[in-house]
């Protein structure tokens, strides 16, 4: 089997190439600075609503001075609509769902989860800007889906 | 010409009705998905208002089911039929089982159509539990998956009759890649048959109070991402086999050929995790593991890449033209086939960048079920897989009907409108993804929000895009109508020479262990324990919540 010089190098570049980015991948995994949502913290999606700290949805503040908060998703809204969050503030967020699957996308960050009935998703932000930040499904949910939406204010 | 004249390319008229009834479907099914498409680029850009009869989640199930799942598997496997029916000396003393195949195929496709259309199955065609359709839609999915089964049977049994009268001999390269595409599928499908006859069917007839959300998103994509390779194959079926038989030069390498095809059916399976990085329930090791696995995948079209470029410039070498304005400039724009399999393999370029960068986490989260995935899988499988095959069609016309192409001018400005359109729409689409636009929404408002009032000159240009490609399929209707119902105009061996399966130089054999596809599936197999063995030994070890599941719209 002959194998031409020029399709050596061309393979060669290309499988450099995609060795570095799976590398920097692990270094990133590795090193802690970046890793994909992978909660695995599960709830009685019947019981959501009395099962606490979802019972009351909302922003909780720990003593080291970060915060977490509390959203449920259903057709077609999100609890809390509306979260005040002081500008500087580190929220973990914990989100499911009491139905079917949402998505729950808060604009210009990296906070991006499924959100699955039965699960909690969860992510990490540092609010560094004031002002509005828009929170949509992005999870087809049904009819209302275009309608989901809640909004978090940074001050 | 000994190249061509090696090929056996008669085909019998009971074999071309076969072929004929799987692109009757698949025309059937683009004309209704494309008529929708365009429709919901309007109305997402809110240029139109869809009546409350006819709303747009179920007109956008409408156009993923017919086009993503119905137009590419009946187009691949009528195709796949035609290339095994061509290969050399195959022994065709049946072709029972592929009607067998055909009418499962049909039969589930009219079901769960009838049941979208009705409005009773609004879940796009990731159908993900617990949105709850009709029972009638996923057994109508199952007999859609089970039919193509039977066709590779068929394909599988003559293969196995050959091997008995042409004992040490390389199975023909067009067989080959027909076997090893839906052995490959096979082995992906397996997954989703589990999750709809085991799961989704006995939940909605109601028979199980619930579902495992989780399980049935791991199965779905373990079969989701190898579906992508599906259509790929089908259209490299093409760029591989037919290609070099229009240029009239021999296939680059037998063995490249049959090593991409063989790296397919091994790294396709192991990387639909890929899909999930923003799910719960799967570790990020995990995620890691399959974001490598999918990195690999990429090799075997890099390898396409080089062979398909050497093909031009071997063509180009007889015409005396080298250089690379001088190679592209030689190749025959004329021909409508030709022109538009070039264009989607130019596209392709696009979609291939866009899929490396989708494999990694890092980027997932902030284009994850945004506008840019759609604006990828529309220059992936809408581009490059569709376009090849609409191409494909200006040949395989006249081979199955004897009849001259109605109007080639009109064939060639179809491929160039749906080449610019779908361009232009999948810019539109990244680049609105990119600002944060999520996929899969009717139109976007917000209340108000200005973070939205940004999209909407994509949501616009992606439209004019969409209209666009609407005129592309206007112009093929006119042709294939327009030939099907003219008089047969060219001779049988014309007709016999207008799509044919180029062969390997003489004396280029590959190595014998490339020919062990039943080898290779095992390799695969082996692979998807490594990649899900982790997952799902995970997913058993926790207390899992079955979730009753509803209808949503």
């Amino acid at each position: 089997m002959h194998v031409h010089r020029l399709e050596r190098v061309f393979l060669g570049l290309g499988v450099i190439t995609l060795a570095a980015f799976f590398l920097i991948l692990i270094a990133l995994q590795v090193g802690e600075s970046f890793k994909p949502p992978a909660s695995s913290v599960t709830i009685d999606p019947t019981k959501v609503a009395s099962t606490p700290p979802f019972d009351h949805p909302g922003l909780r503040r720990l003593p080291d001075g970060s915060y977490e908060a509390y959203y449920v998703g259903q057709v077609f809204f999100w609890q809390p609509s509306t979260l005040s969050v002081p500008l500087g503030a580190k929220v973990h967020f914990y989100v499911t769902s009491t139905d079917v699957v949402h998505g729950f996308l808060i604009e210009h960050t990296d906070v991006n989860l499924e959100v699955m009935p039965g699960w909690v998703s969860s992510a990490t932000h540092v609010f560094r800007h004031p002002g509005d930040h828009l929170i949509v499904c992005d999870q087809y949910c049904g009819a209302g889906h275009a309608d989901m939406f809640a909004h978090i204010v940074v001050k | 010409m000994m190249v061509l004249d090696r090929m056996n390319t008669a085909t019998t008229s009971a074999q071309r009705r076969l072929i004929f009834a799987h692109l009757t479907v698949a025309f059937a099914a683009l004309f209704i998905g494309t008529f929708f498409g365009v429709l919901q680029t309007l109305s997402h850009a809110n240029a139109i208002q869809m009546p409350p009869w006819f709303d747009y989640y179920r007109m956008l199930t409408a156009h993923g089911v017919l086009l993503a799942l119905v137009f590419t598997t009946f187009f691949i496997t009528g195709l796949s039929h035609l290339a095994v029916y061509q290969t050399e000396n195959y022994p065709h003393r049946s072709i029972a089982l592929g009607w067998v195949a055909f009418w499962l195929m049909t039969v589930g496709t009219v079901m769960a159509a009838y049941e979208i259309l009705a409005g009773n199955a609004s879940v796009l065609y990731t159908f993900y539990a617990p949105l709850k359709a009709s029972p009638w839609f996923y057994v109508g999915a199952a007999l859609l998956i089970v039919g193509t089964w039977v066709a590779l049977l068929e394909w599988l049994l003559v293969t196995a009759l050959w091997r008995r009268e042409h004992p040490g001999e390389r199975t023909p390269l067009p067989a080959f890649m027909v076997l090893a595409n839906y052995i490959m599928w096979f082995l992906a499908t397996i997954g989703v048959a589990i999750e709809v006859i085991f799961m989704l069917i006995p939940w909605a007839f109601g028979w199980v109070p619930g579902v495992d959300v989780l399980l049935t998103r791991m199965l779905f994509w373990y079969f989701g991402h190898p579906l992508v390779y599906f259509w790929l194959l089908g259209a490299y079926l093409v760029w591989y086999g037919v290609v070099p038989a229009i240029l009239k030069v021999p296939i680059f390498s037998d063995s490249l050929t049959r090593l991409a095809f063989i790296l397919f059916i091994i790294l396709s399976l192991p990387v639909g995790i890929h899909h999930e990085f923003s799910d719960p329930g799967i570790a990020d090791r995990w995620k890691l593991l399959q974001t490598g696995l999918t990195l690999m995948v990429v090799v075997p079209s890099l390898m396409t890449a080089f062979a398909l470029f050497a093909t031009f410039e071997e063509y180009a070498a007889k015409l005396g033209k080298t250089g690379f304005f001088g190679i592209v400039g030689s190749l025959p724009w004329g021909d409508p086939a030709f022109a538009g399999i070039a264009l989607a393999m130019l596209l392709f370029i696009f979609g291939g960048i866009g899929g490396i960068l989708n494999a990694s986490y890092t980027l997932d989260s902030t284009i994850h079920n945004t506008m840019w995935v759609v604006g990828h899988f529309h220059i992936t499988v809408g581009g490059p897989v569709a376009l090849t095959l609409l191409a494909a069609t200006w040949r395989l016309l006249p081979a199955l009907t004897g009849k001259r192409l109605f109007s080639v001018g009109l064939a060639r400005a179809q491929v160039w409108l749906w080449f610019v359109g779908m361009a232009v729409m999948s810019f539109a689409m990244h680049t609105e993804g990119l600002m944060g636009a999520p996929r899969r929404v009717e139109h976007y408002t917000y209340g108000g929000s200005a973070i939205a009032a940004a999209w909407q000159p994509y949501s616009l240009l992606a439209a004019g895009g969409g209209v666009v490609i609407f005129l592309s399929v206007i112009a093929f209707a006119i042709v294939l109508f327009g030939t099907i119902f003219s008089k047969p105009e060219i001779t049988e061996v014309e007709s016999a020479r207008a799509f044919t399966f180029a062969l390997a130089r003489p004396g280029d054999n590959a190595p014998s262990v490339f020919d062990r596809l039943g080898l290779w599936a095992l390799v695969a197999v082996a692979l998807v324990i490594v990649a899900y063995a982790g997952p799902f030994y995970q997913h058993f070890s926790e207390h899992v919540y079955l979730v009753p599941g509803m209808r949503t719209w």
